[in-house]
């Protein structure tokens, strides 16, 4: 009836992880308690589950990378501690299987469940504004991506509870995912997560790819979009080309399990050579899936905190192009070690440097932005110099392992660690945090407190370079990732400042905690009353904070790269529309929610082999797709009065606002 | 780029990126600090010392950029914050043909430089490539296994357990395959590391330029015991390693099929186990097991237990 689940894959003899399922429910279960008690049920099922608003899906999309990242942190500080302690006769407090599920479950939720999502909430919220579109171009498309990655997460946070976690690492090598080596449920759930949730990004990336093709206003060519847009394009393209190898790759794997077939096992003909190949296949790409949009971040933050326009706009975009395509060509620099020969491993070391190149320009463009600004200092520009001066470094450490002869002694050594940690926490985790912090008033009508912003950017930047820098020197001392245990004392010392760093940056997300209560408590005093609270130069400024749901009440035309700026200086950008049109906007519907709880229960039966629930549940989602094509009630108008009411409204918050700015301009003068 | 003074001049103690400077003194100590034990930088051979050469040359080369965004960076933030109204400000200036060009050159130029550094060396540390002596090679056959290495001396005819011996000055050529998953065999002072993989042959060349005990470990995650499966490289004189066979070959244990049998079982923290003799070939036959059967079992679809032959009851089949 349950396939291999029993009610022993509930027990865990391990009290930490008893600890942890405990924890979790208790947190689920006071966020239903508090949902009911403020009986905010309804409110939750009609404006956010079922939401097509790209802007709610975004804000959904980023409250579960925050989530995930919490499980993610957790998960390093316990390595950490562990490998601080566990040297000679001591052997810490994790033993083998459970040390080896927490790193696999680290990797494979920072990258799949934090990045991806995150980078996916941001372009939510912001390309459709961005190109001053009223939504994606399949809204309910965006719906179904949004919680089929969910669905994944869900599996992953389940497995805490029921079962266990792949013990294989994230990469999940063969042929240690065979059913020969790993027969338990904990490869299943690594390989449902991560493929649901990969279906996701790939819907995703269609999306976009359509949507800034096809929907951007009137007189913005591809040379005049904003480079955010530009590097969401870019991850797209790469999410396009590289996820379905990653969806081919561990489909064989499950076809391996399930269905004994020998891909990549040892014997039979299988080879694991090929799985390894095709992983990184996808998996290099994915490094640039998930730096780019930081890339674009970056690029909006410094012109408009600099006051100018970006330094270099072409060239910009044509480095990032050439991102894009090298970045296909280089998969090859994680197993030099796997015995090609030397042209083989020159022809990817050589390509992975030319990467170099393109990323250096980007770098001194962002600063050449800064040369002769006006640099308004608050968080998201701290995010940016602190990104500029670690990615540095994190750029000079890939280029020495993309060369045969270094990496031949550094390969899977800590050194490796250091510099990944390098590139994905100052490269894309800053830019995501500068993101956030930038665009919150956007999504919300209120800003972030810069106080705890500060104090949240110093944690994390000093903690980063605590945890990591000490790991550069541990690869130099030889020491391997994923250690249990060691008998080196001499590493001790480093590993000891290590977890210090991580406990720093525990700190620093504190410090983010309590940024978003102090900021929700104060978020009167801090509104954002015109809906450009940082001057800024791209569309999105142009809209009330938050958009009304329908973005813009007329679709704006552009004249130039940055158009609201452009906009401004013409004296136009809070000129009121003659008349205003109705509207037609998507409706809501449950499908997406459905299709993603489907998708969920299909992977949970196919994990623990429940045929008959995993037959169901997906007869259940074909005809969930089909009862959607069939409903031709698929939109809603808004009337123009409507749009002129909620309009008004803005205008006048504006009008107020610039009054009220006039006359403590008036006031600085004569108290002077 | 003028007024460079900047830098050195600190007009207002609380600077943004005054931090970076010193984060960069903690990086120097770190790394200084720890010098004797950064044994990348202590190599005991010929393939250590080239690739040594290759990361501080590789290094030294980046620099050339790094430096000057970390200059850069502190001396734009500070000079030009909005609280400067004296710096000048150019709320148009956007586009430099020559500062264009400076940035796409300079990296290109070292990366070139760095791609020459690399064809050449990628060419002559390449693992499978013999090493120029004059002494005789000495074959050694490595096997990893759930969690321990199988080293057989082939010419000797012996077999060591958790433990290589080898004449220093003598090049040494390995040949690996795994009885297990994936493992990646590295002496970090002697240099490269390779893959050994089930049901087939790698190889890697190395050499000890002085006698000594060297750390070697697994560097490819492969399971529960994988912290543990670390062994010990001895290099000895040709006199003492002479001595050290005849010891071994004193051993009253003998590495048969069904000993073998017994050493494929997973176990963690093996000993150090001298075997004074070997079965003829089983290196070859190891990774014969792997594909005696795939023709004849290609049909099967149950065919991942019992109806193959002996040898695949085998942990890592």
């Amino acid at each position: 009836m349950f396939g291999r689940l029993t009610l022993s894959a509930m027990y865990h003899e391990d009290l930490i992880v008893m600890a942890a399922v405990a924890g979790s429910l208790a947190m689920g279960l006071a966020l239903v308690v508090m949902i009911t008690y403020k009986r905010k049920w309804t409110y939750l099922w009609t404006e956010w589950l079922t939401s097509l608003d790209h802007k709610r899906i975004g804000i959904m999309y980023i409250c579960l990378a925050l989530v995930m990242m919490l499980r993610g942190i957790a998960d390093a500080l316990m390595m950490r501690v562990q490998q601080a302690v566990a040297v000679g006769t001591s052997y810490g407090y994790l033993g083998p299987d459970h040390f080896n599920q927490i790193f696999t479950a680290h990797g494979t939720i920072m990258i799949i469940f934090v990045a991806m999502p995150f980078l996916s909430g941001l372009m939510n919220i912001v390309v459709p504004l961005q190109i001053g579109a009223r939504d994606v171009a399949f809204p309910f498309l965006n719906s179904v991506s949004f919680w089929l990655t969910a669905a994944g997460a869900l599996l992953v946070m389940v497995s805490l509870g029921v079962g266990e976690f792949s013990k294989a690492g994230w990469s999940g090598y063969s042929p240690m995912t065979e059913m020969n080596i790993s027969p338990d449920s904990g490869v299943d759930y690594w390989l449902w997560s991560m493929q649901i949730a990969g279906l996701g990004s790939l819907l995703t990336s269609i999306n976009f790819i359509v949507t800034i093709m096809n929907m951007r206003a009137p007189g913005m060519t591809l040379m005049r979009m904003p480079i955010f847009t530009w590097n969401a394009l870019c991850t797209s393209v790469l999410i396009l080309f590289a996820f379905p190898v990653l969806t081919a790759a561990l489909a064989m794997v499950t076809f391996d399990r399930y269905m004994d077939m020998h891909f990549f096992s040892n014997t039979h003909g299988g080879n694991l050579m090929m799985y390894v190949n095709l992983f990184w296949m996808w998996g290099h790409p994915e490094v640039y899936i998930v730096v780019l949009p930081a890339f674009g971040i970056f690029s909006e933050v410094t012109p408009t905190f600099s006051g100018k326009p970006l330094f270099g706009y072409t060239s910009m975009v044509f480095a990032t192009i050439a991102i894009t395509f090298l970045s296909f060509g280089v998969w090859l620099h994680h197993f030099f070690t796997m015995g090609a020969g030397p042209a083989v491993n020159f022809f990817f070391g050589f390509a992975t440097m030319i990467i170099a190149i393109p990323t250096g320009v980007k770098i001194f463009n962002w600063l050449f932005t800064m040369y002769r600004g006006r640099i308004r200092f608050t968080s998201p520009m701290y995010w940016t110099v602190g990104f500029i001066t670690a990615f540095a470094v994190g750029g000079m450490t890939g280029v020495l392992l993309a060369s045969p002869p270094a990496n031949f002694v550094l390969h899977n050594s800590l050194f490796l660690i250091a510099h990944f940690h390098n590139v994905l926490i100052a490269g894309a985790l800053f830019g995501y945090f500068a993101g956030f912090t930038y665009w919150f008033p956007k999504a919300f009508g209120f800003t972030l407190s810069e106080k705890w912003g500060k104090r949240a950017f110093w944690s994390w930047i000093i903690g980063f370079y605590l945890a990591f820098f000490p790991l550069y020197a541990l690869g130099f001392m030889g020491m391997p990732r994923r250690m249990l245990h060691y008998d080196n004392p001499a590493w001790r010392p480093y590993l000891l400042l290590a977890a210090a760093g991580a406990a720093l940056i525990l700190f620093g997300i504190i410090c983010q905690m309590i940024q978003l209560i102090v900021s929700i408590r104060q978020r009167l005093a801090n509104r954002d009353l015109t809906g450009d609270p940082w001057n800024g130069r791209t569309l999105e400024w142009s809209t009330a904070s938050p958009p009304p749901f329908y973005n813009f009440a007329r679709i704006p035309t552009v004249h130039g790269i940055d158009a609201f700026n452009d906009m401004k200086e013409k004296k136009i950008a809070y000129r009121k529309p003659d008349r205003y049109e109705d509207i037609h906007m998507p409706r809501n519907t449950a499908y997406g929610f459905i299709n993603g709880m489907l998708a969920f229960v299909f992977g949970f039966a196919m994990i623990w082999h429940i045929w008959w629930l995993a037959l169901f549940s997906a007869a259940g989602l074909l005809f969930a797709i089909i009862a959607r094509a069939s409903d031709d009630n698929i939109h809603t108008t808004v009337p123009a009065a409507e749009v002129e009411r909620i309009e008004q409204e803005h205008y006048r918050q504006v009008s107020a606002y610039q009054r009220s700015a006039r006359q403590a301009q008036r006031r600085k003068f004569s108290g002077r | 780029m003028k007024k460079t003074h900047d830098l050195t001049h600190p007009r207002k103690p609380r600077s943004i990126l005054s931090f970076f400077l010193r984060m960069m003194c903690l990086f120097a100590v770190t790394f200084l600090g720890g010098c004797s034990e950064m044994v990348l930088f202590d190599p005991k051979g010929p393939v250590g010392e080239t690739e040594r050469f290759v990361i501080l040359t590789a290094f030294a080369l980046m620099l050339i950029v790094v430096i000057p965004v970390f200059i850069m960076a502190y001396w734009f933030s500070r000079k030009y914050r909005a609280t400067n109204t004296k710096a000048p400000y150019d709320p148009k200036w956007s586009y430099s043909g020559k500062i264009e060009f400076v940035i796409w050159v300079i990296p290109a130029i070292i990366v070139t430089c760095l791609g020459i550094l690399t064809w050449n060396t990628t060419f002559r540390l390449d693992p499978y490539k013999p090493l120029d002596s004059a002494v005789k090679p000495i074959t050694i056959e490595v096997v990893s296994l759930d969690w321990k290495w199988l080293f057989i001396y082939p010419e000797e005819n012996i077999a060591v357990v958790s433990e290589v011996v080898f004449p220093a000055d003598t090049p040494l050529n390995f040949r690996l395959t795994s009885d297990t998953v994936m493992t990646s065999f590295f002496i970090p002072q002697l240099g490269s590391q390779i893959y050994a993989m089930a049901g087939m042959t790698s190889r890697l060349h190395l050499l000890a330029n002085e006698p000594g005990t060297y750390a070697g470990q697994n560097q490819q995650f492969s399971g529960f015991g994988y912290a543990n499966m670390t062994f010990k490289a001895i290099a000895t004189s040709p006199e003492h390693f002479a001595a050290w066979v005849q010891e071994v070959k004193k051993s009253p244990k003998k590495l048969d099929p069904a000993r073998y049998r017994e050493l494929v079982k997973p176990t963690t923290g093996y000993p150090v186990t001298y075997f004074s003799s070997s079965t003829p070939d089983l290196f070859n036959s190891i990774i014969a097991t792997y594909h005696d059967s795939s023709h004849e079992d290609s049909g099967a679809m149950d065919g991942r237990h019992g109806s193959m032959p002996n040898t695949h009851s085998q942990q890592g089949d």
